[in-house]
């Protein structure tokens, strides 16, 4: 953790050069170069929180809204601004519909921005989402003028019904929230895939990089990490993997991958085959 | 006796929104930060002049590192 932040992008000192044929991901008319999008919560420094900002390339970073803290003088706001990134204010911590848009109103009036990311939370140990409250919310924001970013369950039926209400896109789960457990069911991701056609971000459970790649290569456009970066024990160097990996999956997604057989497919002709009884 | 950030403070009724700020040692131009009166917003246009009534909930919210 020795080198200095570099504002600059700090990724490219180290070769992780963006893919050039890679193109842009649009959400609600707003163009984002990176495909990844980062939590700010769990880092253990706001210095390291900045550098991995820089690393991952992400132009669109989570914030919540707490109450202040006189003690606590933090320069969140200003550090993210000299990163040069996007706030996305979430409503983390909300149990109902109402606390959710309060909260989504509070962060426009905070932010001045319109884009919530729309948790509704429906049970603290596994902070899966409480469905009904969740669509309700996404409902009365959409019609306030809310970009809304739902984080909701891995259910194709519920992304559907969120995106017919005007969702911008849709974060479906690969697993609970910070549980590093990866993509549970990638079926339903598929099919999630195949429902809506608003922007798809995988939102929680990546643990590794391989997580965020799989996501990308079922066909999500985005993936959010928070946990699997800032608690990593290295969280620029994961930072940089995430990267790397979001841009492997997405190429491979469009690359168009061969199909699975049972049985071996040789790669070497038979013909011209020595003789050697 | 009025409730800001869910504590007793020493503001009395008519006391206005950018009064209970200052308690928390912000001004009035203070970047990133949302104020909810009872349940509802009040816009940062309305600080100077929205009067609180006695025993009003004030949550005064701002970025903090989470998501």
């Amino acid at each position: 953790m020795s080198e200095a932040i570099d504002t600059q992008g700090g990724a490219r000192r180290n070769g992780a050069e963006p893919v050039p044929s890679a193109e842009p991901l649009t959400i609600a008319g707003r163009t984002l170069r990176s495909r990844l999008l980062l939590g700010t919560g769990g880092f253990p420094s706001l210095a390291i929180m900045a550098e991995a900002i820089a690393a991952s390339g992400s132009e669109l970073v989570t914030v919540a809204l707490r109450r202040v803290d006189p003690e606590q003088r933090g320069s969140l706001i200003d550090v993210l601004a000299e990163g040069g990134v996007e706030l996305l204010p979430n409503t983390a911590g909300c149990y109902t519909a109402r606390d959710a848009v309060l909260t989504a109103r509070l962060a426009r009036e905070a932010f001045a921005t319109d884009w919530i990311k729309l948790e509704v939370i429906g049970d603290e140990d596994t902070l899966m989402p409480d469905a009904p409250e969740l669509l309700r919310a996404a409902e009365e924001l959409v019609d306030e003028g809310f970009v809304v970013l739902p984080y909701t369950t891995d259910d194709p039926v519920l992304a559907r019904r969120l995106a017919d209400v005007g969702c911008a896109a849709v974060m479906p789960l690969g697993s609970p929230i910070g549980s590093g457990m990866g993509i549970r069911n990638p079926y339903n991701l598929a099919l999630i895939r195949e429902a809506v056609e608003v922007p798809l971000v995988l939102d929680a459970g990546v643990g590794t990089a391989s997580d965020a790649a799989l996501a990308m290569e079922l066909g999500c456009d985005a993936v959010m990490a928070a946990s699997a970066i800032s608690r990593a024990q290295d969280p620029v160097r994961m930072a940089r993997a995430m990267r790397a990996a979001v841009e492997a999956g997405h190429l491979a997604r469009h690359a168009g991958r061969i199909p699975r057989r049972t049985y071996a497919t040789a790669s070497s002709p038979d013909a011209g085959l020595a003789d050697f009884s | 006796m009025i409730r800001l950030n869910g504590e007793d403070c020493d503001l009395r009724a008519g006391a206005t929104v950018a009064a209970a700020l200052a308690q928390l040692d912000l001004s009035p131009e203070a970047k990133g930060v949302a104020v909810a009166v009872d349940g509802e917003v009040v816009p940062r246009a309305q600080w100077g002049l929205f009067a609180l009534a006695d025993h009003a909930r004030v949550e005064v919210l701002t970025a903090m590192q989470g998501g």
